[in-house]
């Protein structure tokens, strides 16, 4: 008895390994995730204030590790293999306001994948630490 | 540094290239997250100061806005007209100017109807150590320090009623954090303070004539981008032998239609002030800038 109750302990304890993340089913999974990728690309492309920071990317390149950053952010069974936050963004220089840019056009994004507004605050609140390392200006 | 190095880029773009200007005053935070104007013209929520810069610069640009608040209380009317920049997303300063019109009050009190006292506030904040906004990642809130200097034009009266002085200096810490995945904003300021009703009835009295530490703080939730609902407590000190003063309180819906524009409406409890209890009511206050 003892040891079927230490047994149900340790599970409990290790369920948060290998269970995935409640917020990445909130964002309809890898799918829902998907979408929200291109419409959030699509609308950066589409922002003169940060546009230009994308003419000498390879976008289908930018849509595929996003798409896997972002399930990894949100929890999902995804690994970001791509280069670090601190490499991709060294050279551009982006400031503050091209940060709150992105964040407004990833906004618009979730809003028009009928994200609601606390679940965006929830992934929102896991991408905020990175104006850390991506503003460098 | 950068805050020189903007300054001096500042006289130079100014003076050889006029698109500069609109690089300046970039318009780069996200909505609301400089806040609405407090009572007394600094940015935070309506009673109480935040530690957020106000204004729409980030930490390389330049925020400015204009606001007027009315408050209508049963007896009274408060109203305050100000403006404030934020420079660099570091340092604020602001002046406002607030009216009290004492209406029948001052009839009774023989000051006659419609007595006014007046009020210069120069305000000055910056912000120390962190963001309240993008340390998600941490427990630190964004703090700040600031001071706000109170000028009086009715000496005589606040005399009369046991006021020590007509000018006066409050000093305060100020920290503001964003929970952001729990869409909720908390701000806690202490004040450091000598003034009777936010400094309309002077500074220091009868009865308690030192500095007293006060606490200020905010709660709000964000329904959206664009609303928030939220709840309010200040407490005063109570110097004066003419009447105790409480605590204040509100409860406030603030909406912003851009981040050219907002409004801030609540239910406000200012509880006595001078001979006249329950002073409650409606607040009402307008921002617009960049």
């Amino acid at each position: 008895m003892k040891a079927l109750a230490a047994t149900f302990f340790l599970l409990a304890l290790a369920t948060p390994l290998w269970a995935q993340d409640a917020l990445f089913d909130d964002m309809g999974g890898q799918p829902g995730i998907n979408k929200l990728v291109d419409a959030s690309v699509d609308n950066y492309l589409a922002d003169p204030r940060i546009k230009d920071v994308f003419s000498e990317s390879n976008i289908d390149r930018i849509r595929a590790e996003l798409k896997d950053q972002f399930c990894a952010v949100a929890g999902g069974p995804c690994r970001y293999t791509g280069h670090s936050m601190e490499a991709t963004h060294k050279g551009l220089h982006l400031t503050n306001a091209n940060f709150n840019a992105l964040v407004e056009d990833l906004q618009t994004a979730m809003d028009s994948c009928n994200i609601p507004f606390a679940t965006q605050n929830r992934f929102l609140a896991r991408l905020a630490p990175m104006q850390h390392q991506v503003v460098t200006r | 540094m950068r805050t020189y190095t903007g300054a001096l880029t500042l006289l130079l773009g100014l003076a050889v290239q006029p698109a500069f200007a609109d690089e300046l005053f970039d318009s780069g935070k996200l909505l609301a997250t400089g806040g609405v104007s407090q009572v007394e013209g600094a940015g935070g929520g309506g009673l109480a100061n935040w530690a957020l810069i106000t204004g729409y610069g980030t930490r390389d640009g330049i925020g400015a806005n204009v606001h007027y608040t009315a408050v209508p209380l049963p007896d009274y009317t408060l109203q305050t007209t100000g403006v404030a920049v934020g420079l660099f997303d570091r340092l604020e300063l602001s002046y406002a100017w607030q009216a009290f019109d004492t209406q029948d009050v001052g009839a009774a009190l023989g000051l006659g109807r419609g007595f006014t006292f007046h009020q210069n506030i120069f305000g000055a904040k910056l912000k120390l150590i962190g963001d309240a906004v993008y340390d998600q990642d941490s427990w630190l809130p964004q703090i700040a320090v600031g001071l706000q200097h109170k000028e009086n034009d009715r000496a005589a009266v606040i005399a009369a009623v046991g006021g020590k002085n007509s000018v006066g200096t409050d000093f305060y810490l100020t920290a503001t954090k964003l929970f952001l995945a729990e869409s909720l904003l908390v701000d806690v300021t202490l004040r450091e303070t000598k003034a009777n009703q936010f400094g309309i009835l002077g500074f220091g009295g009868d009865k308690h004539n030192e500095y007293s530490t006060q606490f200020e703080g905010s709660g709000a939730y964000l329904f959206s981008r664009r609303f928030a609902l939220g709840a309010e407590l200040r407490t005063k000190p109570s110097n004066l032998g003419i009447v105790h003063e409480g605590a204040a309180w509100d409860l406030f819906a603030a909406y912003f239609f851009s981040k050219n524009l907002s409004i801030t409406a609540a239910y406000a409890d200012l509880g006595n002030i001078a001979i006249e209890n329950d002073q409650h009511g409606a607040y009402l206050s307008l921002q617009a800038g960049l």
